[in-house]
């Protein structure tokens, strides 16, 4: 049944048709369900940063902020990221353990140096004068960049617990993909979300 | 579409031994439920404490000298944000929402239990660093509820070092803990329902709170956007809201940023934040009407989709509190087609609970008699929101003490009624004891006629045209001096409906003292909730096998049924109506 054949159930004479199972609104596990959910609440906040964008961009006081090519190393080392853990996710539904160790490791030392190679951008765009305060397309540079590092952080929150748990020695490699499997998921989506933020910061 | 539940998965279930784990860190959703009311209540009382205070200055102008224009503006916003957010919000989603998703889908918890209790603890931080705005230097912010730039962090404004910076703070450390509970409530209803919990066979309340949930989720990072763009306004300097400005006689370094930016931010936020307060209140009338009227709710699937399509409606029509903010006026136009559009399915809503009330055999117990109240009271907040959503109505009207009779009555006093309502009617599930009936019935007339006397005549001031948020109005000329009278009397109905709430404090520790045992489902109500092995029910919620769900919550005067009720976990072959009801 679709959703609105769902909805449309007459629950008061319905008891011929109802399986006596779930019908749970997804085929995933919860954690995965309330990951997507989660996502979705990224989106809404970076989707209404972009309307306020928009609407303060038709100020005449805007003056274009010019973007640091080292922008372009910092998203290829995101991508490589992002490999990284699908590699280790991939290697942990094959069950080998050592490959999906070196992909999470991979994966988090290659997003630090994401985090560290953004935090470069914004030394060197201080240190040519283009300050937050000094014009509003700068000020959402910095707001974009800075929200986005800090989903990212809180990603690493979760790559840690997981990454720490792959070296226990009774560490269970299916649980351990389960984990690694949300941290890809996770890491694809910030990825996504930040090549829109590029790419709406270049065109506009 | 079968798949296995997570539900029956007891592994994950995790059974603390101290006291400290079983009260305080608590995993249990029923705990945190208890923790979240217990922490709104409270901080509800101090918002109740501040109304006070505000309604003595309005009343009685410069009797009070505690009371000087910057403590004024103070009481206001406290009083606002504390009751819309960190009460009502709190307590409809983290308290009820907690409590009852679990037990009325037959789960053993929320489905991530862990989560659950770090959200109450970062709620609770959440009001601590509100409260510290009271002690901080300056006091805290007296911007307005609604905080608007450039005034809310300027010179003048009481609260603009400290104040407003712990206001923003605590509201972005609430949208964290809110997110986390959030994503709880939504993915419980979703992935943990018992067998035979399907969709259409969910108690109302739980539809009310699973889709304000959604709405939550979806409106709160615009507040979180706003929240931090103003505290970067504040603290480094730039524009985002702060547009060239004088202030002092001083030019400020800002420039170009836009006020109306954040009031559109601010609303999208603010409007659906009307129904994630509603939308619950709405679901728990409904299961409460139903079962003390021993009738099913008229028109079940026309209740859900009605929450489903208020939920949708209620992201296109924030701008309806910005007719006067120097919009174009072709906006106004739109929003206020969508606000009316609104009262359609709001209407239908009103009207199944009518008739669910019709020819019912009502009993007028003290859960009914505010659930009864609320239908009034909502009624009379909605028809005038018809007004104030007409743009040329609107604007004469627009920050008058109309406004403000509107809003108190239709998600002030209508949603508290529900709460109480709720209150008293799962008080003896919550804790095993019956409470006083007469002092619940007490409780509900002062609390009723009195909420009457306080906003009733409060329409006539803004007709007036009786500005609001004014700390004095040093005889106006066009202000009579029935006005002041009014006002007078309008005080002391809100002194007495204030100290009328204690009656129910009263009420509860009156029956955890006396502990009269209750009958496990003295309503003799079908949802699950009821049918707990324990009463209260323990850690678990379910004993050993979780409940089947074979039919909907709403089997009540069913002919020839023993108790003349069906609860939702009776087989089918037990029901003596199944043969005709499969014809």
């Amino acid at each position: 049944m679709n959703i609105f054949q769902k909805l449309a159930v007459k629950p008061w004479s319905d008891d011929a048709h109802v399986d006596m199972t779930v019908e749970g609104g997804f085929h995933a596990t919860p954690a995965k369900v309330g990951l997507r959910f989660f996502l979705f609440v990224v989106s809404v906040l970076f989707f209404l940063l972009t309307a306020a964008y928009f609407m303060r961009k038709g100020m005449i006081d805007w003056v274009k902020l010019p973007l640091p090519p080292l922008l372009m190393v910092n998203t290829m080392v995101l991508v490589a990221a992002s490999f990284a853990l699908q590699w280790a996710k991939n290697s942990g539904r094959d069950g080998n353990l050592k490959n999906l160790r070196l992909g999470l490791v991979l994966g988090g030392v290659l997003t630090i140096g994401f985090l560290v190679g953004q935090m470069m951008v914004w030394e060197d765009l201080s240190a040519l004068g283009y300050f937050a305060a000094t014009n509003p397309s700068n000020a959402f540079f910095y707001l974009f960049t800075g929200l986005h590092g800090l989903h990212m952080v809180g990603g690493l929150v979760a790559w840690g617990r997981a990454t720490s748990s792959a070296w226990r020695s009774d560490a269970d490699v299916e649980q351990l993909t389960q984990r690694t499997d949300l941290c890809a998921a996770y890491w694809h989506y910030l990825l996504l979300i930040w090549l829109y933020v590029f790419g709406l910061l270049i065109i506009t | 579409m079968a798949h296995a539940t997570m539900a029956d998965d007891l592994t994950e279930l995790y059974h603390p031994k101290t006291f400290i784990g079983k009260y305080i860190w608590s995993q249990d959703h029923k705990v945190i439920a208890i923790q979240y009311t217990i922490t709104a209540v409270s901080v509800g009382l101090v918002a109740l404490t501040l109304s006070w205070f505000m309604r003595l200055q309005i009343g009685f102008p410069g009797m009070f000298e505690f009371i000087d224009a910057d403590s004024y503006y103070q009481f206001t916003t406290m009083h606002g944000m504390i009751m819309v957010i960190y009460l009502l919000t709190a307590l409809f989603l983290g308290g009820f929402g907690n409590y009852l998703i679990p037990l009325m889908i037959g789960a053993r918890d929320m489905v991530f239990p862990y989560l659950n209790m770090l959200s109450y603890w970062v709620y609770l931080l959440s009001v601590i660093i509100l409260m510290a705005s009271f002690f901080a230097p300056g006091g805290p912010t007296g911007a307005g509820w609604t905080l608007y730039p450039p005034q809310a962090i300027l010179a003048g404004t009481p609260g603009q070092e400290w104040g407003i910076m712990l206001m923003l703070t605590s509201l972005i450390v609430f949208i964290v803990a809110f997110t986390m509970g959030g994503l709880n409530y939504v993915t419980t209803v979703l992935q943990a329902r018992t067998k035979g919990m399907t969709l259409m066979r969910m108690p109302l309340s739980v539809w009310g709170i699973f889709v304000a949930t959604i709405l939550g989720l979806l409106a709160f990072p615009a507040l979180l956007v706003s929240g931090i763009m103003m505290s970067l306004d504040k603290l480094i300097g730039t524009s985002f809201f702060m547009p060239a400005i004088v202030s002092m006689g001083e030019q400020l370094e800002y420039s170009g940023g836009s006020p109306v930016l954040f009031q559109h931010l601010f609303w999208f936020f603010g409007h659906p934040e009307v129904y994630i307060v509603a939308l619950p209140a709405f679901g728990i009338v409904s299961d409460i009407l139903s079962t003390h009227a021993r009738k099913n709710i008229f028109g079940y699937r026309m209740m859900v989709w009605a929450i489903l399509v208020i939920g949708g409606l209620s992201f296109v029509v924030w701008a309806h509190h910005m007719y006067v903010s120097g919009m174009n006026p072709f906006f106004g136009f739109f929003f206020a087609t969508t606000t009316l559009i609104i009262a359609v399915p709001t209407a239908i809503k009103v009207y199944n609970w009518v008739l669910t009330l019709w020819k019912g055999d009502i009993h007028l117990t003290v859960p009914m008699l505010f659930a009864i109240g609320f239908i009034f009271t909502f009624i009379n907040g909605g028809i005038t929101g018809l007004f104030l959503g007409n743009v040329a109505v609107d604007v004469p009207l627009s920050d008058t003490y109309f406004v403000v009779a509107h809003f108190h009555m239709v998600m002030g006093v209508s949603p508290v009624l529900v709460v109480f309502a709720a209150l008293y009617h799962w008080f003896p599930k919550i804790t095993g004891y019956e409470f006083n009936e007469r002092l619940g019935k007490i409780h509900f007339w002062g609390t009723f006629l009195g909420t009457y006397a306080i906003y009733l005549p409060m329409h006539y001031l803004g007709i007036l045209g009786m500005p609001r948020r004014y700390y004095d109005y040093l005889d106006a000329a066009f202000i009579p001096d029935s006005a002041y009278l009014m006002n007078q009397s309008i005080t002391i109905a809100a002194l007495i409906v204030g100290a009328f709430q204690m009656v129910f404090f009263a009420n509860v520790i009156y029956s955890l003292i006396k502990k009269k045992k209750s009958d496990p489902n003295p309503w003799n109500a079908t949802t699950l909730e009821w049918q707990t092995p324990d009463n209260p029910p323990v850690h678990g919620n379910w004993g050993p096998t979780l409940p089947v769900v074979h039919r909907w919550a709403y089997d009540y005067s069913v002919p020839g049924a023993e108790k003349d009720f069906l609860p939702q976990n009776m087989p089918r072959g037990a029901d003596p109506n199944a043969q005709e009801e499969h014809t």
